[in-house]
């Protein structure tokens, strides 16, 4: 089994005004240090079936590609970790 | 000639719609579940605006799953017209069945007003009865309405005349202030701006018949129906 941490993020092309609107407010809080703020989605997912990390990657890639990420406009990275059932 | 209106949990202006095709345009109309799978009684298909699955994920990304979409797909491969309108357009994306995608608008605000925008092309099923560089007023409401896609598909888009609408003062961001696009075929139209919202004088506007009545025109013509 392994556990897919998944970030889904806009592409650098991409403006992110709802990213933007919370650097503003960090600023007006005086965090004036915060040069940039990116804001995205965070997934894990559990495969049961996968029975090696080659395997799971291709599962990933295609969720990915598929559903999670819209090529057009975000990027995304992943790790897979392999979970220990306990028997 | 029969419409079918697709309503997806969460659709909102199915309604408008159905009403616009009924009342107005005079033909019939029938509201089609997002359960069901199949659309070969239909002339034209509509996908209506609202938050299908409450814009989980992205606008539209769950809804290009529902099970009525590999329907919409075979429609459209067909050559018969398939028109999104809002959360529709969003759908066609999302779907693959247009180019390009509508991100958040770039003030970050849900925008919600009458647009003033420029026919580009009057030579679409959709779009006969206007004159090109026509202007029309047509109600916007959305806040993921901002059109996105890279330069190469832009060019591409110039090149083919499949930019159909644009915004005369560009509300949301816009990629060349793009309102609405159509595949390369032409018979599939997405468009941010509320045609079924202006049927009527007492809306405010009636620029959104002529889309109607053109579709109309133009699937009558081609013969696609029977009557």
């Amino acid at each position: 089994m392994y556990l897919a941490k998944i970030h889904v993020n806009y592409k650098r092309s991409i403006l992110n005004p709802e990213a933007q609107a919370i650097q503003t407010a960090l600023l007006r809080l005086g965090y004036q240090d915060v040069a940039s703020v990116k804001l995205g989605k965070y997934f894990e997912l559990k495969l049961t079936n996968s029975q090696s990390k080659e395997q799971a990657a291709k599962e990933v890639d295609e969720i990915c590609d598929r559903l999670l990420a819209n090529v057009n406009m975000e990027s995304y990275h992943y790790q897979l970790e392999e979970l220990v059932v306990a028997k | 000639m029969k419409f079918a209106v697709v309503a997806f949990p969460g659709s909102n202006c199915e309604m408008d719609l159905v009403y616009a095709i009924e009342d107005v345009v005079k033909e019939q109309v029938e509201l089609v579940p997002s359960t069901a799978t199949d659309l070969s009684d239909y002339g034209a298909v509509l996908l209506p605006g609202g938050f299908s699955y409450g814009d989980y994920l992205r606008s539209g990304a769950i809804a290009q799953l529902a099970p009525i979409m590999p329907a919409v797909k075979r429609f459209a491969a067909a050559g018969k017209p398939v028109l999104g309108i809002c959360n529709g357009f969003q759908i066609l994306t999302e779907a693959r069945l247009l180019p390009g995608s509508l991100q958040r608008n770039q003030e970050s605000k849900f925008v919600c007003k009458v647009a003033d925008l420029v026919v580009t092309n009057d030579q679409t099923r959709f779009t006969t009865d206007y004159q090109a560089q026509q202007t029309i007023q047509l109600p916007i409401a959305h806040g993921d309405g901002n059109y996105y896609c890279d330069p190469i598909t832009l060019a591409e888009l110039r090149k083919n005349n499949q930019i159909i609408f644009t915004y005369q003062n560009n509300p949301n961001g816009s990629v060349a202030a793009i309102a609405g696009i159509s595949n390369r075929q032409g018979n599939v139209l997405g468009m941010m701006p509320h045609p079924e919202r202006a049927v009527e004088a007492i809306l405010g506007s009636t620029s959104g018949r002529e889309l109607f009545s053109s579709l109309v025109n133009s699937v009558r013509k081609r013969g696609l129906i029977h009557e």
